[in-house]
């Protein structure tokens, strides 16, 4: 199975370069542990990082003073050992599908998280330092839709399990979805299973349909 | 095929670097054989080799140094910083993995790390030995002479970058040399968005493409 919904490139490259924003750089890099093609993607882009610092000119700097690298082995060889690498904590089977990075920001297993629920869809928000965005898991019960809605910014969608399908395309696990705001859909789960997904948002939903447009004003989404 | 002979007008330490390699195993009559970069890492990692790691100090601290400083990085703590990105390459090269990434590319990783760092910001990182992580049906097979493309691939990346237009360069320094987001850079250069990532776009397809003259 391959994934064929890729984050857009200046994604992958401000990701590469350590620029992106935390609940980007979540959605990317959760992204890529389902998709080795993006993987192989940000290593060539980290490849230019090395090839720039290669190229960075050291006219101009002073003389590489031994007495500074002495110094440092000293104050380096006196620091305490690396601390081990924890082992991955056991993973239930209801969460064995979510892969890190993001299953380490679960509070809880998929089971019990504190899902709340909105008519065919339960929704679980993710602590987000970032100014007006939103991260949340979403959980849209098989075969049902979302809400009709457009977005105020940009919309952000990785399936995680189950798949989904809308105006745009058909969305399996590790496909990711960029919604921008000229973008009017429905996603509608496939049967047989509920679809999880991560969604990262820039700013809130607009709900478009008839009676979405009057709901709209007074849902928080 | 590249042909690594015929790019003696290269010169400089890059060079060196792959001759050094490719040297590494063929040519042990040489006098004085340089050691790679990728090899004093591994020396590093599994020596503790301190002159292997004086050598990488030698070389990569003024360019970290000059990198560095284009960053929005006070002076004052320039050389602390050069100085931590040091101590992480000595602590952590048991990490490197020559089969993945040039040494300068695992120290450019190295140094962005320890710049997100100090924004207090979180770096969320794939975990190859996580279960959930798909892999490849290849995956686990490295190419026969992996090792040796991450140097000739530093040596097309280097022509590459120089034959960049100047409007693409510029973008392309600001974004790994200046810790600036796509964004960022739009303001900076009062360009509109889309312009800067096509800019970026090309430029960086460019880059791929010489890349991939490799496969």
């Amino acid at each position: 199975m391959n994934v064929s919904h890729h984050p857009e490139p200046a994604l992958l490259l401000d990701y590469a370069t350590g620029t992106l924003a935390d609940p980007f750089a979540l959605i990317v890099a959760t992204h890529m542990a389902l998709c080795p093609a993006c993987r192989r993607e940000v290593a060539a882009l980290e490849a230019v990082g090395g090839a720039l610092l290669e190229q960075a000119p050291e006219a101009g700097e002073a003389d590489v003073d031994q007495g500074a690298f002495e110094r440092m082995m000293s104050r380096v060889e006196a620091l305490p050992p690396e601390p081990a690498i924890a082992p991955l904590p056991a993973i239930d089977t209801a969460t064995a599908r979510i892969p890190r990075p993001l299953r380490d920001r679960l509070p809880a297993s998929l089971d019990n998280l504190p899902w709340r629920r909105q008519g065919p869809v339960e929704t679980v928000f993710l602590p987000c330092d970032l100014p007006g965005h939103r991260v949340r898991v979403l959980r849209i019960a098989a075969g049902r839709g979302v809400p009709r809605h457009t977005h105020r910014g940009t919309e952000l969608t990785l399936v995680l399990q189950g798949s989904f399908s809308d105006e745009t395309g058909h969305y399996l696990r590790g496909d990711m979805e960029c919604a921008n705001p000229e973008l009017d859909h429905r996603p509608v789960a496939d049967p047989g299973e509920a679809c999880v997904c991560l969604a990262v948002t820039s700013a809130p939903l607009r709900l478009t349909g008839t009676l979405g447009r009057l709901i709209d004003p007074f849902l928080d989404i | 095929m590249f042909d690594g002979g015929g790019n003696s007008d290269l010169g400089g330490p890059c060079l060196d670097a792959v001759q050094g390699f490719m040297a590494a195993g063929d040519s042990p009559g040489r006098e004085a054989p340089v050691a790679s970069h990728e090899d004093d890492l591994l020396a590093v990692a599994r020596q503790r080799d301190r002159e292997a790691f004086r050598r990488l100090f030698t070389h990569f601290t003024p360019r970290l140094r000059s990198f560095l400083r284009r960053l929005r990085t006070p002076e004052a703590t320039l050389d602390d910083l050069v100085q931590e990105v040091m101590t992480s390459v000595w602590r952590r090269a048991n990490s490197f993995d020559p089969a993945k990434a040039s040494a300068s590319t695992w120290i450019f990783t190295i140094a962005r790390n320890r710049r997100i760092d100090l924004a207090r910001r979180k770096r969320p990182e794939v975990d190859l030995d996580d279960p959930a992580t798909l892999h490849e049906e290849a995956d686990g097979e490295p190419l026969p002479d992996e090792q040796a493309s991450h140097g000739q691939m530093a040596l097309l990346l280097r022509d590459a970058i120089a034959s960049l237009p100047a409007d693409q360069s510029e973008i392309v320094g600001l974004a790994y040399q200046r810790d600036m987001s796509h964004s960022e850079i739009a303001s900076e250069l009062d360009l509109p968005l889309g312009t800067v990532k096509s800019r970026l776009r090309l430029a960086i397809v460019k880059l791929r493409t010489a890349m991939e003259g490799l496969d």
